[in-house]
């Protein structure tokens, strides 16, 4: 029987390493059912909007409403491409969303590691700054900032989009934050006396350090991009040019609800986000934690 | 002298950093400090959308002149009964979400820092799931789940005897409907904020308090509440910030710009782009969004201040 070699110093190997046994039972069941109740009322909305889309808005009128998924949903989908190009929208917000986290990430983590890393003159003040940017009530510049695309004829532009939020106060933060913690003050102070370039040490030494906490930074922008509507909203009003958000509000024109149709475009709006999930939600999970106010 | 003269070298290297936070600050400029100087600016007038075209084809200052109104949209603001209900409205919303959630996602994580919790990770993810869903899409389901007649309150209280509530047309209710919105979205996100900050706090301290004999409720009253301080004055400077600024809840929910048949669930934002975007009264949108910073102003000096005296309570 081949032993698992581990790779410890020889002094921890010698010594048979004592693990401290778990005490079971410490949890008690109610914390479990207290925990899947809360992901029930998580999951919940998600069937719902599911059931309501495959029966058709008739079905839920009903005493008892059904509660299990009927078989409309490939009609009601249907209804709704005829209406809006739905997938168009999809691939536009895919775009428009890729686009702008590639572009945040880049100047985030340069940004980023310029506050933590070099000397600079009054580089404290830049920082509060930024930070005290985030406390900025957005909707005020909205009105003048709408004046601007129609003047620069951006309505319906994808660049009306993409243009004012290419960078922004919370991720040239949290790459300060990342950058800080991460890279060692001495690796940079090497790379510098070998004569590297300032940009050559952030290229070969910083980047590769901070890809998985760019990775997350660029999955928050992609999400936030997806999910935004006010402002796509104002600038986007040609069909073939929608958001995904912007998409399903298009459907409900007249003042009759119907609730099978909007559900059903919600969670078309929704499901590409939750397959992502599938892969990256762990990771996005340890972000959220990593970048939380401690103490 | 070597090591000073590469020391400074070094130094004088390190400002191409400048230009490395530059495209930030001149992003800002562009984008966040001028639209908001100039919206401010716009708050002076009575502006629509012709005059701003007249103005920028002509470029007269003239056209500028004849619109300029001074105080008038703040004195009209000060006495607009529409804007008092919806400052009024947002802060019966954002108490009614904020705090019940922060007291349950303090709960949450609480169970989910047990250390002999099985499959944590597996729990975690799950309850960040709603977060990620835009916010249209659960205004959406939840504007079927509080529907008058077919809605899943309504039809699970209609099962107990109850109701039906006006989950739409009274007050109260729908302000609560909507501040179950944004706890839905919110809850597990702020669960894993607080979990973050508990698993944070030394183990010693813990350790000490359970050899002092304290009880469950006893270390978390003395121990773990006043450590996290911080998280949670960020999480309610956070939480108001996004609460003053509520909009697409209520625009969805209602279905149109007027926040219910009787602007029950009028909030701020909503009325500034009603003004704004739907009546084409620039100007006085504008007015209004100063209306809102400065309640954004004022909230944030209040929070300050109790997070002072409470730290100052703390320390005696």
């Amino acid at each position: 029987m081949a032993t698992p070699t581990l790779n410890l110093p020889v002094s921890a190997a010698a010594k048979p390493v004592k693990i401290k046994k778990w005490k079971r039972g410490t949890v008690s069941p109610g914390t479990y059912g207290a925990l899947g109740f809360m992901v029930f009322l998580s999951a919940f909305p998600f069937y719902w909007m599911f059931v309501v889309a495959s029966n058709g808005s008739d079905a839920i009128a009903k005493i008892p409403p059904a509660l299990v998924p009927g078989n409309t949903f490939g009609d009601v989908v249907q209804e709704i491409n005829d209406m809006v190009p739905f997938w168009q929208a999809i691939t536009n917000t895919i775009f428009v969303a890729t686009v702008i986290s590639v572009f945040n990430v880049f100047f985030s983590a340069l940004a980023g590691f310029a506050l933590a890393k070099l000397r600079m003159p009054g580089k404290k003040q830049m920082l509060t700054f930024i930070i005290g940017t985030m406390m900025l009530p957005a909707q005020l510049g909205v009105i003048f900032m709408f004046m601007v695309m129609s003047w620069l004829n951006w309505i319906n532009d994808f660049r009306a989009l993409i243009v004012p939020a290419i960078v922004g106060a919370f991720g040239v933060f949290w790459m300060r934050q990342i950058v800080d913690s991460q890279i060692p003050n001495e690796l940079l102070e090497a790379a510098k006396i070998d004569g590297a370039s300032v940009f050559r040490t952030f290229m070969n030494i910083v980047v590769p350090a901070i890809l998985p906490a760019s990775f997350v930074l660029g999955l928050f922008t992609f999400l936030g991009v997806w999910n935004d509507y006010l402002w796509p909203s104002l600038v986007l009003n040609d069909a073939n040019r929608y958001t995904v958000q912007v998409a399903i509000t298009a459907l409900n024109q007249s003042y009759v609800i119907n609730y099978a149709r909007n559900m059903a475009a919600a969670l078309l709006g929704t499901a590409p986000l939750l397959i992502l999930f599938i892969f990256v939600g762990r990771r996005l999970v340890a972000g959220v934690m990593d970048g939380a106010v401690k103490g | 002298m070597g090591r000073t003269k590469q020391v400074s070298a070094i130094a004088r290297q390190d400002r191409i950093g400048l230009l490395y936070v530059a495209p930030f600050f001149v992003h800002f400029l562009l984008f966040g400090a001028i639209p908001i100087v100039f919206t401010t600016f716009l708050a002076f007038f009575n502006a629509d959308m012709d005059l701003y075209y007249e103005f920028m084809d002509t470029f007269d200052p003239g056209v500028l002149g004849n619109a300029f109104i001074g105080f008038d949209n703040f004195r009209e603001l000060g006495s607009d009964p529409y804007f008092w209900l919806a400052l009024k409205n947002t802060f019966s919303i954002w108490a009614i979400s904020t705090i019940p959630q922060l007291i349950v996602a303090f709960g949450i994580a609480s169970l989910l820092a047990n250390p002999n919790l099985r499959a944590s990770v597996f729990w975690r993810t799950l309850l960040m799931v709603p977060n990620i869903t835009s916010v249209l899409a659960v205004a959406i389901v939840f504007q079927q789940i509080f529907d008058r007649d077919f809605g899943m309150v309504n039809t699970l209280l209609y099962y107990v005897g109850r109701g039906p509530v006006e989950w739409t047309n009274e007050t109260l209710p729908s302000h609560f409907a909507i501040a179950m919105m944004i706890d839905w979205r919110w809850l597990g996100y702020n669960s894993l904020i607080f979990l973050a900050a508990i698993l944070a706090i030394p183990r010693e301290l813990y350790e000490s308090a359970s050899l002092d004999g304290a009880s469950r409720w006893q270390v978390t009253r003395f121990v773990t509440i006043p450590q996290l301080r911080n998280t949670i004055t960020f999480m309610v400077v956070i939480g108001t910030i996004g609460g003053l600024g509520l909009f697409v809840e209520p625009l969805i929910y209602g279905g149109s710009y007027d926040g219910g048949a009787n602007n029950q669930f009028l909030t701020m934002t909503l009325y500034l782009y009603k003004n704004a975007f739907l009546n084409m009264r620039l100007g006085y949108g504008a007015a209004i969004g100063v209306g809102i910073t400065i309640v954004v102003i004022v909230v944030s000096i209040v929070n300050f201040l109790i997070t002072r005296r409470i730290a100052s309570e703390d320390s005696k």
